[in-house]
């Protein structure tokens, strides 16, 4: 019997949502005294769920391996957030944001939680103004908006090039404030390292106190998940290097299915990888697409030259240009969504017009904006015939203000002057569409266990719009947990404290305690990186911007011979009750190593292409993706079973679109 | 290139530590400082030595948690840079560094280059803030235009990263720099200048309490601060506090 129920409340599409709302049950305040909530993560959806319920009147614990809930990996967050508020008149609506998402999800996302999600948009801005976050202002003083990958209107919010960090930092405050009045105890550097299932219920989690090292248990009546996507599965991606899947994952051990977790974003403009002991990769934001042009040289002569430092790229005219996305997709040019940019770039490079040593890099060049914007700013400022020199040096500028913490990052990271010559960019691993399956509650597939933000599937489909994320989880977590995990705890009010004392919490103790001494007593050679280092290369080279069915295959015997090495050969000093960050990354890579191999298997399972999921089978004689949606319209949810990932069982949620049409996507 | 290492080591808050020194070599000038780390560190697991440990997070200059005193400097050479935005580039072949955590009472240590900076959490929550529930029946964000200037200068100070740069390179070990850039943003605002007074006090109060020193106006924090945020800030803060301790009386 399978135990996805996705219940979608009746009624039409625009009120379901406000009809759910309204026959939600209460919960009196002095009931909710009584009743406990775990926050695992403090991001933006884990602080602004905690600060909600704290404000409603729960008590809340929130956990964050951080040393700080302000600095979860949402502080890293560039270039904005989208809003159907429509202020630029450009004929935005809630239901062209609802569109414009389930048609860049190419169409493997539901409608109702989307359309949620749009009509909740608009109120997170209010929110966040209210709060003091300083958002850009027009001269009027009216906000600002900008233009993201894959849509046509302006609605996107920001806050320069670091639009996260201003987001978390209003959640973060809208927390403090219930810190300081005692409605939320915080718990940073503590690791969630086992879920407590009772009666089949959620009821608590084993924390390890990542100072002392102590293992500890916290009960309560729901817990809520906010930790986050798994793109370090990849070892190199743009998240935070602690991000990791350890929560989710042991949820998926105790009942949680796991949707579509083969669905990655690979984000078109990231710094290039440039040697073997590189850590992370960091990402260039999309809104420079805005203004960017991205090319590579016409001719494959011209692209070896540069290559190998014979030639720059301010030496190539206009003519020996390729504008290979404009060329392509004259329809959204350079502001295609990001899987069709980024594997538009893969493509190039393949065919041997890379330009930097490895040949994995194309040009994001600002010469034409900076022409344009000089030329404008002359002309306000009333200069008849300016000179190149003079149109440079305004146009920079305006450069500057939009992008210039982008600008500087870049010129920190690879020396080289970003305003002089272009910046040399490539895809890498960025977000993870896939997560915990959830229903229109936000609620897992084992009662009382909530996911929000990144950590679950639920909104994006099989690619997520640029400006997205930072929406989602500030919806989850400010406007939607709030009404839906309230409903599930009405029926908590006579449940009292739960107790820790119980073989539940045993058990889940001593499973994580075993877990640990398992690693220090490996005594083997090799450290806990090269395990991480190595997996990622798999993943990278056979689960990421292409995929077939052979190499998949491949990856999934690999993983598994990684796995068992990894138990009998991996090396972690120290012991186990003091801090120990080398064990803690031991137990993030062993989840790590389980959950590659459930990503292959999704891969190879989901014969079509679609969104971030490129199967090169699938695929039409001008390279662009092809779907199948008779057969593959559903949500792949798996299943943990008989202790071992390869024996994960899958289910299916069949999605119906009763509202937009399934179309072919089209960006030309 | 290759490098000598003087390393603080520190078992726990209550234990002794000093300097250790360790050679690492293969470090090309693309690396990044705690790139350059992490390869000392698996040395030294390899060698059976517990390997060095330290806060960071995102590696790109925002999270703030890469606290590094390096060669005398909060986050090393260069201005603007966070330590994991710092390049081995900067460094010479066969260069001697020195590798110390961010001192002050305020931030006791918890291990080698860790420090614990809830100090600074403790602050914000005193008052750094604005008064608001999460109801979602507010005002319209357009209904209430600010000028750019000061939505602009909101956001500047808005830019701290947390990382306590100012209050490790301060001789009192002061917190005023952060302490102010919050205030300044919030009362720069309409929305957040309601309160203004009660925020300013209370945020000085808590920060006196946690045992930062006096601001003696060095100037050595803003040199320091890796978002540039300006001293200015501190400027508005006496203000703000001198008003507020009028009225209150
Ligand atoms: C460089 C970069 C730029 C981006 N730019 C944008 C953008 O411009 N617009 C946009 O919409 N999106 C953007 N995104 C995506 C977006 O930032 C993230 O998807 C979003 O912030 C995730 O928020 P979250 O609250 O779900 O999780 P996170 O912010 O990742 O928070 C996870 C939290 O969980 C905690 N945690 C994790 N595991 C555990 C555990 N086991 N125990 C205890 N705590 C745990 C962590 O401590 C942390 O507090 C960007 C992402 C990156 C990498
Ligand atoms: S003011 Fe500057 S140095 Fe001080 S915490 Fe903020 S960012 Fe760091
Ligand atoms: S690691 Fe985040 S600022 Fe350095």
């Amino acid at each position: 019997m399978s135990k996805l129920n996705s219940n979608i409340p009746e009624g039409s599409l625009a009120e379901k949502w406000t009809k759910h709302k309204s026959k939600i049950p209460l919960v009196s305040p002095a009931n909710k005294r009584q009743i406990d909530v775990i926050v695992v993560g403090t991001g933006l959806a884990g602080s602004s769920a905690a600060a909600s319920l704290a404000e409603l009147g729960y008590n809340v614990k929130a956990f964050c391996f951080q040393d700080s809930p302000r600095r979860a990996h949402s502080i890293a967050a560039q270039g904005g957030i989208n809003a159907a508020k429509n202020y630029q008149n450009d004929g935005d609506s809630t239901f062209r944001l609802f569109y414009d998402t389930i048609k860049g999800g190419d169409y493997r996302s539901r409608e109702a939680n989307v359309h949620r999600l749009a009509e909740v948009s608009a109120s997170i801005i209010d929110q966040c103004v209210a709060q003091g976050v300083p958002f850009a202002r027009e001269y009027g003083g009216l906000l600002d908006n900008r233009s993201f990958g894959g849509v046509q209107v302006s609605r996107t919010f920001y806050a320069k090039g670091q639009t996260g960090q201003q987001l978390l930092l209003g959640a973060y405050s809208a927390l403090s404030r219930q810190v300081a009045k005692g409605r939320v105890e915080l718990l940073s550097r503590h690791e969630m390292v086992e879920l407590v299932v009772v009666d089949g219920k959620s009821r608590g989690i084993i924390a390890r106190n990542l100072v002392t090292g102590e293992l500890e248990r916290h009960s309560a009546h729901a817990v809520i998940l906010c930790t986050g996507g798994y793109g370090n599965v990849f070892y190199l991606s743009t998240n935070a290097m602690g991000s990791n899947v350890t929560a989710a994952w042991k949820a998926h051990r105790k009942g949680a299915y796991i949707a579509n977790p083969c669905f990655t974003q690979i984000h078109p403009t990231c710094i290039p990888v440039s040697g073997d002991s590189q850590s992370k990769l960091t990402l260039m934001s999309e809104s420079l697409r805005n203004d960017g042009r991205i090319w590579v040289p016409k001719n494959a002569e011209d692209a070896l030259a540069i290559r190998e430092g014979k030639m720059k790229p301010t030496d190539l005219s206009e003519e020996n240009r390729d504008y290979y996305l404009e060329r392509r997709y004259p329809a959204f040019g350079n502001l295609v969504p990001r899987d069709v940019a980024s594997r538009a770039a893969k493509e190039r490079c393949d065919a041997g017009f890379g330009i930097n040593k490895t040949g994995e890099a194309v040009y994001l060049d600002f010469s034409s904006a900076i022409k344009r914007f000089g030329t404008e700013a002359a002309h306000v400022k009333g200069i008849k015939t300016p000179s190149e020199d003079e149109i440079k040096r305004l146009g920079e500028k305006i450069v500057e203000s939009k992008y210039g913490n982008l600008f500087q990052m870049y010129e920190k990271i690879t020396a080289q002057n970003p305003y002089k010559t272009p910046m040399m960019i490539y895809p890498a691993v960025h977000y993870t569409m896939g997560g915990v399956w959830v229903d229109y509650n936000l609620m897992t597939t084992v009662p009382g266990l909530f996911a929000l933000g990144e950590a679950n599937f639920s909104d994006h489909g099989a690619n997520r719009l640029g400006a997205s994320a930072l929406m989602q989880g500030l919806a989850d977590g400010y406007f939607v947990a709030p009404y839906t995990v309230g409903t599930y705890l009405s029926q908590d009010i006579t449940t009292g404290k739960i107790s820790t004392d119980s073989p539940e919490f045993d058990e889940a103790e001593s499973t994580a305690r075993n877990r640990m001494e398992g690693f220090l007593n490996s005594k083997g050679n090799t450290p806990v990186e090269v395990f991480h280092r190595d997996l990622g290369k798999i993943m990278w080279s056979q689960c990421g911007m292409a995929r077939n069915s052979e190499g998949l295959k491949k990856a999934i015997a690999d993983i598994r011979i990684l796995r068992d090495k990894f138990y009998s050969d991996v090396k972690v000093l120290g012991k186990i009750d003091e801090m120990n960050p080398e064990l803690d990354k031991a137990g993030r890579v062993a989840d790590f190593l389980e959950l590659g191999e459930l990503m292959c298997m999704d891969a190879l399972a989901r014969e079509e292409s679609c969104g971030g999921h490129f199967r090169e089978e699938f695929q039409s004689k001008e390279g662009e993706a092809v779907r199948k949606d008779d057969e593959f319209a559903f949500v792949a949810a798996w299943e943990f079973t008989e202790n071992d990932p390869g024996k994960s069982k899958l289910h299916k949620e069949e999605l119906t679109f009763e509202n937009v049409e399934l179309n072919t996507r089209s960006y030309k | 290139m290759n490098f000598t290492i003087n390393v603080w080591r520190q078992n726990g808050p209550k234990e002794r530590g000093g300097i250790a020194t360790y050679k690492v070599s293969n470090i090309s000038d693309d690396m990044s400082f705690l790139e350059m780390i992490d390869v000392l560190n698996e040395q030294l697991i390899i060698q059976d030595i517990e390997p060095v440990v330290f806060d960071h997070d995102c590696r790109e200059g925002i999270c703030g948690m890469c606290s590094m005193f390096i060669n005398g400097e909060a986050h090393g050479p260069g201005r603007g840079v966070t330590t994991c935005q710092l390049h081995m580039r900067e460094f010479k072949d066969g260069d001697t560094i020195t590798i110390e955590p961010f001192r002050a009472k305020a931030f006791p240590i918890i291990k080698d280059l860790m420090v614990d900076r809830g100090s600074f959490d403790r602050i914000i929550q005193a008052g750094g803030y604005v008064s608001v529930n999460t109801s979602g029946n507010l005002p319209d964000a357009n209904a209430t235009p600010i000028e750019k200037q000061d939505a602009d200068a909101a956001f500047d100070a808005a830019t701290c990263i947390g990382c306590g740069a100012c209050v490790a390179t301060c001789k009192n070990a002061s917190a005023m720099l952060f302490t102010s850039a919050k205030v300044s943003q919030l009362s720069l605002l309409p929305q957040g200048k309601i309160e203004a007074s009660e925020r300013v006090m209370n945020m000085v109060k808590q920060m006196d309490l946690e045992g930062f020193g006096n601001c003696t106006n060095t100037g050595a924090c803003e040199v320091e601060c890796p978002k540039g945020i300006s001293i200015e800030n501190i400027a508005r803060m006496n203000r703000e506090y001198l008003s507020a301790s009028i009225t209150s009386k």
